[in-house]
């Protein structure tokens, strides 16, 4: 049963901040070592649905949720979930490459250390840059600002720092969107790689990408009233070849409103 | 037939269609009072400032040729007023380091950790009140300040502790401290919230709680904007008048005992001048030769601050 057990799965899941709501009834799952993509127009809650996965919208006042979001067959919104202790599970990396202003080293080293890592910090930060596919370019100076790398570097740098605290699952929001095409087929590839150890769940703007890299995809889109919902999810294969729903033919062949 | 290459020439070498030029004046001429006008406006601070700084310096200068400088910065008695002169500026130096330090002491842990809370913590609605409020204090007229200092402060003080007089630096840092944190507050609350989102986002992701993302990513990248408004109030407090000289008292005393009467260098100014000295005298010259000191020190210390801001920052993109 754990083989098959989704690792996220959401049942039921609407979303609003403040009166708009923005997305309804999505059930999904996500399953444990491959790439799930999120696909849909601009303004259609794929964002908003990737950051209920590691409760990163509790930090916007207005938002307010029913439904639920299962973490490993736990409830993600249970009063008894702390937060914080679910961001290590789950990590984060965003649209724009966000690196602190500090050293490389004091980047990858941040989440180990706010999280009370005891053991060989410098070799957690080897491995998690060298598990980016970042270390032969960085490894003699680790000590200088993360702010000198390049849009490509400092993104492989933000995922470094998210396999530091030994996530299971990386939720990537468009990562690539601002880089340009050698570093998005760079970041591609390590996500293919990464993905027989982790969890992998991306958003993204770009049909080529969810097609070239991800096994499950999820198709999300507006209905009249505004509020998303979950139109069609399946194997990439199956979206991208024989889609059942005839929005989803539209918006992938382009031949969309 | 002409060729492009002609037609090219005509076009560039022939007269310029000026559609509007007899209305040219009309949008000029008050384009240039206008300029004239700003200019003058920028300028009279650089006038006034420069004013200031030379009647300073002359007025000084007159008082150095009666005492020596080496008297002035060595010597801990300072009693120009009495029949046995002395012209040590050390106790008003140590009263105002007193006074401010003491001062600092208060600003600093209270106004950054209300900027932290305004900045990190707070709901929209509460900083929408408290801001407000914060803010009132720094309207408050510093002589309110100065006899709240001597008539509230003091008492609660001295009711803890027999040792202390009426006038001491205590009550006075306390209270100069007070005024001085909304500055604290407000100057760092704002370099807190330029840190853009994303740096915060980044950390909470990584499982940091709201005190690790303010003290390991929001103010290491806002340090440079806290430390301008420290420094900022400290000047400030360096050069406060009113309540120090209610409060503190006007005993020049070298030490840097909190509970007795001292004076500081902006007290002793506000005594010379609402006293019976008789302009032109030593006596008298010795406010501009204090007045100079102050205005080093402060000087200094926002050539310092430009140094550490410049030096300490992180830069955030």
């Amino acid at each position: 049963m754990a083989e098959n057990c989704p690792i996220i799965e959401t049942r039921e899941l609407n979303v609003c901040y403040g009166p708009v709501c923005v997305i309804d009834q999505v059930n999904m799952g996500v399953e444990p070592n491959r790439i799930t993509a999120i696909i849909g127009p601009s303004g259609s809650g794929k964002s908003t649905l990737l950051r209920c996965f590691n409760r990163m919208n509790d930090l916007i006042p207005s938002f307010h949720m029913s439904g639920s979001v299962l973490f490993a067959g736990e409830d993600l919104y249970d009063d008894s979930v702390d937060p914080t202790e679910i961001r290590y599970q789950i990590g984060m990396v965003f649209q724009r490459p966000n690196p602190f202003p500090k050293s490389i080293f004091d980047n990858v080293a941040f989440g180990p250390r706010v999280n009370g890592f005891r053991g060989d910090l410098a070799a957690l930060v080897e491995q998690s840059i060298r598990r980016a596919a970042l270390w032969d370019e960085v490894k003699d100076r680790l000590k200088d600002s993360a702010l000198s790398l390049s849009g490509g570097q400092q993104q492989r740098l933000c995922i470094a720092r998210a396999l530091a605290v030994q996530p299971r699952v990386i939720l990537m929001d468009e990562p690539c969107s601002a880089l340009d095409p050698i570093s998005t087929q760079a970041i591609e590839e390590l996500m293919r790689e990464l993905s027989n150890e982790y969890s992998i769940v991306i958003v993204t703007h770009n049909m080529q990408q969810a097609a070239r890299v991800s096994d499950y995809t999820a198709f999300l889109n507006p209905r009249e009233d505004k509020i998303s919902e979950l139109i069609e999810f399946d194997q990439t294969r199956q979206i991208f070849t024989n889609p059942k729903d005839e929005r989803t033919e539209a918006y992938i062949t382009g031949r969309f409103g | 037939m002409t060729s492009p290459d002609t037609a090219y020439e005509e076009l560039v070498s022939g007269p310029i269609p000026w559609v509007g030029r007899t209305r040219r004046w009309k949008r000029y001429l008050p384009e240039r009072i206008i300029k004239a006008v700003l200019f003058f406006c920028s300028i009279v601070s650089i006038f006034t400032t420069v004013g200031i700084v030379s009647v300073l310096i002359f007025e000084a200068a007159l008082f150095f040729q009666e005492v020596s400088i080496v008297e002035f910065l060595t010597n801990t008695k300072w009693t120009p007023l009495f029949a046995s002169k002395n012209f040590g500026i050390l106790p008003l130096v140590t009263g105002t380091i007193l006074t401010s330090m003491g001062a600092m002491f208060v600003a600093l842990p209270l106004g950054l950790m209300s900027a932290i809370y305004l900045s990190e913590y707070a709901p929209d609605t509460a900083r929408q009140i408290v801001k407000p409020v914060l803010e009132i204090l720094a309207g408050i007229p510093t002589v309110v300040y100065g006899y709240f200092a001597l008539l509230f402060v003091t008492p609660i003080l001295r009711s803890i502790s027999d040792d202390i007089s009426v006038f001491n630096g205590l009550s006075a840092s306390i209270v100069m401290g007070i005024m001085i944190l909304p500055m604290v507050s407000s100057l760092s609350e704002d370099a807190m919230r330029s840190v853009p989102r994303s740096l915060r986002e980044g950390a909470y992701a990584l499982g940091a709680t709201r005190l690790e993302v303010s003290t390991r990513v929001v103010i290491p990248a806002a340090l440079s904007g806290i430390v301008a408004a420290f420094i900022l109030a400290t000047s400030r407090a360096i050069g406060e008048t009113m309540i120090v000289t209610i409060a503190a008292g006007q005993n020049p005393t070298f030490t840097f005992n909190p509970f007795v009467p001292i004076e500081t260098m902006t007290a002793y100014i506000v005594q010379v001048s609402l006293g019976d000295t008789p302009t032109g005298t030593l006596e008298f010259k010795t406010i501009f030769a204090v007045g100079l000191s102050l205005f080093v020190i402060t000087l200094s210390m926002n050539l310092l601050s430009q140094f550490i801001v410049r030096r300490f920052r992180e830069v955030y993109e």
